[in-house]
């Protein structure tokens, strides 16, 4: 357990440097735009004198590094400082929107992954079979289609019809079933868009594994197929599917802007697009940060699971 | 005991798969196996041995089938069995002991979890049963601290003790047959002693009848009651051991028994300075240290050999010379001059002098490249050859290792058999006009035959151009066959050295004699012997 957890503090370590070094880029990024903060608020109405007022107010005289630490350091206590836009705390803004898209990540996720799963290891158990061709053949075409047509189609098939609302109006005191009923549409969008590299990951990784001696060896056991793929082969294939798995979650917190969009779901993704329509620097330069941290801790997550599940990895000697 | 035979196989036809065509792999071969006899199972790789021993059980490796004849196992048609009734025999009746032990066993549990598996479902026990059947079993297979060893991984446990837990495995529901396909092949002749024996034990105790496959004829005559000699998927002949040993009637088998005759002539006694001194070396892989203080020369037209187990040094010493491990102390000397350690820190000139061949042709060459390429690179290198000149170098050179320059200089080495692999390896280093060639193990990856043929060509070139060869392997025949002076290593440390008339003459430093007398020999008897003693205190 202790090489686990040295692994873990470790990995921690190197996750916060990449993000340090993501933020620098985030700031730089924007530092690189034309024009600042202070004629973006302004706008139209800026004369030299308000500017130069507003500059001093927004403490833009001070060096780039000065600010960028300002920064930093309030956005590492949760103060990611003003929106321009509405004058709001920005960290109030983005609360509501985060825990709006988490929950649609793990909705989409707790559909997708059991069902990539169970899809992967029963192709790579039935290899060739009609089935298989026919799960790797709707995977791929739902993984081929723009996610907004996916979205229309389903909102053709199950909204015009009345099944499910194609706008998500939900509010924090929505009940679960009632937010689970609202955003089924996006999320069923979700499932269809990962769930073909999980399944095909979770395939390829177990039938790579099906020439190995050891899978030679339980056959001449006497175990039954699904026994070999379940206890002999899915053990060591678990480290490229986490990984995999773990890719696609990052994608269901971060790249889900346009089924957002589609739905109306008030999420991160639709506020970061609002904001970039907006000029709303601050709070994109908020927003992409929230992203790499979920990149880099789904990445960190999937590296210790991975190596979990290997114990050439966890015991040595 | 009955009269009807446990096995029966009867004009047996196997093809393999090679792109659309099937190709014949065994062509019509009878086999008889009655109760608690075990059958020895000749031939070189390629021969069909473990497609045979496969069958057996009614199971064909993807890309094979079984095409003709017909497989009764105690009354039970196995070409007729659906797949349910051959699962259940599988592990229950009739078990399979793998080569190599290490890749058979499945790296993500536990070596007792593994053992009670075929138990569990074909509900021969409970789980708790098993498990103290299993450390019964370990106990009677000696393997180390029996009561804990089975809740290890695989990757913990050593190879040799890998082997017999894969026995005990094959016991776990006391089968009434088991094939081992080439069960010590993989080991060191002193770890062989050992897995031979407790299987021999195992086998006979619990009156368990035997397919026994290996292409080492010494190891089955110690094993088998009855030899079957295999050649291209065809049997040769067959015959109760001693009379298969004294009297061999085929051609191809008194071929077999003669692969080991070959023997290089004796080197008159060095003379001039070594071409390379190996003095004092330390090395050491982090904290680890691997080689203790190795001192020993290499002259020009002699070759040394360097024996040991696996994990002895042997390829760490070579690493060292090569500069690819800087020592940790001590030096490599190139004609009297102290070598940089590190290889980056050689001239060309230095790094020439010097060439390695490799134990794996397969993995040594790259497959994208043809031979031409192959060869022909360190020959550029170099020797700065361009153009014309370097492919008459490239065609000289596939003339040297005797394969037709026309036919083979496009060639890439996925075309080649293993031994051809070989020599391509051979070439290469020859490109450089080298005056030391490393040789790590180079033939214990091929058969009897192809081996002698490697030799033959190592020993020829070697007169031609007064090379100096540093020969490592843990295989005492080659070295009885090749050595001029010889190097035995344990545990990282030189034990005795000396020219190979001194070594193989008494009195042995005690692991020297350990060595030469575990390396197993025709006689039937010798593994008896040996173990007795072994056993008594003199």
């Amino acid at each position: 357990m202790h090489e686990v957890l040295k692994m873990v503090a470790q990995r921690l370590a190197l996750g916060a440097l990449t993000l340090f070094v993501v933020s620098i880029v985030i700031f730089g990024a924007t530092e690189l735009l034309p024009g600042d903060l202070a004629s973006a608020i302004l706008g139209q109405s800026a004369t030299p004198e308000t500017l130069a007022a507003m500059r001093a107010q927004l403490g833009l005289n001070d060096p780039a590094p000065v600010r960028y630490w300002a920064w930093l350091t309030g956005a590492l206590q949760g103060d990611f400082g003003v929106s321009l836009a509405t004058r709001r705390p920005i960290a109030d803004m983005i609360e509501q929107r985060l825990g709006n898209t988490l929950f649609l990540a793990l909705y989409a996720a707790a559909l997708a992954v059991p069902l990539a799963l169970v899809l992967g290891v029963l192709a790579a158990l039935w290899r060739n079979s009609i089935f298989d061709r026919v799960a790797n053949a709707g995977a791929l075409s739902a993984i081929s289609f723009p996610e907004f047509f996916v979205a229309y189609i389903l909102v053709l098939w199950l909204a015009q019809s009345g099944y499910f609302p194609s706008m998500v109006r939900i509010s924090p005191t929505s009940s679960l079933a009632d937010k689970l009923y609202m955003s089924f549409l996006p999320a069923l969008t979700l499932t269809l868009v990962v769930t073909a590299h999980m399944m095909r990951m979770t395939r390829a990784a177990i039938i790579n594994l099906m020439a190995s001696p050891y899978i030679e060896m339980a056959r001449l056991k006497g175990a039954s197929p699904l026994r070999i793929v379940l206890r002999h082969a899915l053990p060591n294939a678990l480290a490229p599917i986490i990984n995999v798995i773990a890719l696609n979650l990052a994608y269901l917190i971060t790249g889900v802007v346009v089924v957002e969009v589609v739905f109306v779901y008030p999420g991160l993704g639709q506020l970061m697009v609002d904001s970039v329509a907006k000029r709303d620097i601050a709070v994109v330069q908020a927003i992409a940060l929230i992203f790499a941290s979920a990149y880099v801790l789904l990445n960190l997550t999937a590296d210790v699971l991975s190596t979990l599940t290997n114990p050439r990895l966890m015991k040595r000697g | 005991m009955t009269d009807t035979p446990l096995l029966s196989i009867r004009d047996l036809y196997i093809e393999g798969r090679a792109g659309e065509a099937w190709l014949p792999i065994i062509k019509g071969v009878d086999l008889t196996l009655h109760r608690g006899e075990v059958l020895g199972l000749i031939g070189e790789s390629g021969a069909g041995k473990s497609t045979l021993g496969l069958a057996a059980m009614g199971y064909a490796r993807d890309g094979c089938r079984i095409s003709g004849g017909e497989i009764i196992f105690d009354g039970i048609d196995l070409r007729r069995a659906s797949e349910r009734a051959k699962r259940k025999l599988r592990g229950q009746r009739i078990a399979y002991v793998a080569q190599s032990a290490a890749a058979s066993f499945n790296p993500a549990h536990k070596l007792i979890d593994q053992y009670a598996e075929a138990p569990l479902f074909h509900d021969v026990m409970t789980r708790a049963q098993a498990q103290s059947d299993a450390v019964k079993l370990y106990d009677k297979m000696r393997l180390p601290n029996p009561a804990e060893i089975g809740f290890r991984y695989p990757h913990q446990v050593s190879g040799g003790q890998l082997q017999r837990a894969m026995t005990a495995m094959a016991m776990a529901c006391r089968p009434d047959l088991i094939i081992f396909d080439e069960p010590t092949t993989a080991l060191d002749v002193t770890t062989q002693i050992e897995v031979l024996a407790a299987i021999r034990d195992i086998v006979r105790q619990f009156d368990t009848s035997a397919i026994y496959i290996t292409h080492d004829l010494a190891v089955v005559a110690q094993m088998a009651d009855r030899i079957k000699i295999l050649l291209r998927g065809e049997q040769v002949e067959e015959a109760d051991t001693r009379t298969m040993l004294a009297a061999p009637r085929e051609a191809y088998t008194k071929s077999l028994w003669a692969v080991r005759s070959f023997a290089r002539a004796q080197q008159p006694a060095a003379t001039q300075a070594p071409i390379v001194s190996v003095q004092g070396v330390t090395a050491a892989y982090g904290k680890t240290t691997v080689l203790h203080d190795i001192s020993f020369d290499i002259h020009a037209g002699r070759t040394v050999a360097v024996v040991g187990e696996s994990g002895s040094g042997k390829s760490t010493t070579a690493r060292v010379i090569t500069g690819l491990l800087p020592p940790a102390a001590g030096e490599v000397l190139l004609d009297g001059k102290a070598l940089p350690p590190d290889y980056r820190a050689r001239s060309r000139a230095q790094l020439r002098q010097c060439q390695m061949i490799y134990q794996m042709a397969d993995t040594a060459l790259n497959p994208k490249l043809p031979l031409r390429e192959i060869i022909g690179r360190p020959a550029e290198m170099y020797l700065g050859l361009k153009g014309r000149a370097l492919r008459d170098r490239v065609r000289a050179l596939l003339d040297m290792i005797e394969l037709e320059p026309d036919a083979y200089i496009d060639r890439l080495p996925g075309e080649l058999s293993g031994g051809q692999k070989q020599r391509i390896g051979i070439a290469r280093a020859l490109a450089a006009d080298p005056r030391l060639i490393i040789c790590d193990e180079v033939t214990s990856a091929l058969d009897q035959i192809v081996q002698e043929g490697i030799l033959r060509l190592l020993d020829k070139l070697q007169g031609e151009f007064r090379l100096a060869y540093m020969f490592i392997t843990h295989d005492l025949a080659t070295v009885r066959a090749i050595a001029d002076d010889v190097v035995v290593m344990q545990h990282g440390a030189i034990v005795e050295q000396g020219t190979k008339a001194q070594m193989f003459a008494p009195p042995h430093a005690p692991y020297t004699e350990l060595l030469l007398s575990s390396v197993p020999e025709m006689d039937p008897d010798w593994l008896s012997n040996l173990l007795a003693a072994r056993q008594s205190p003199n």
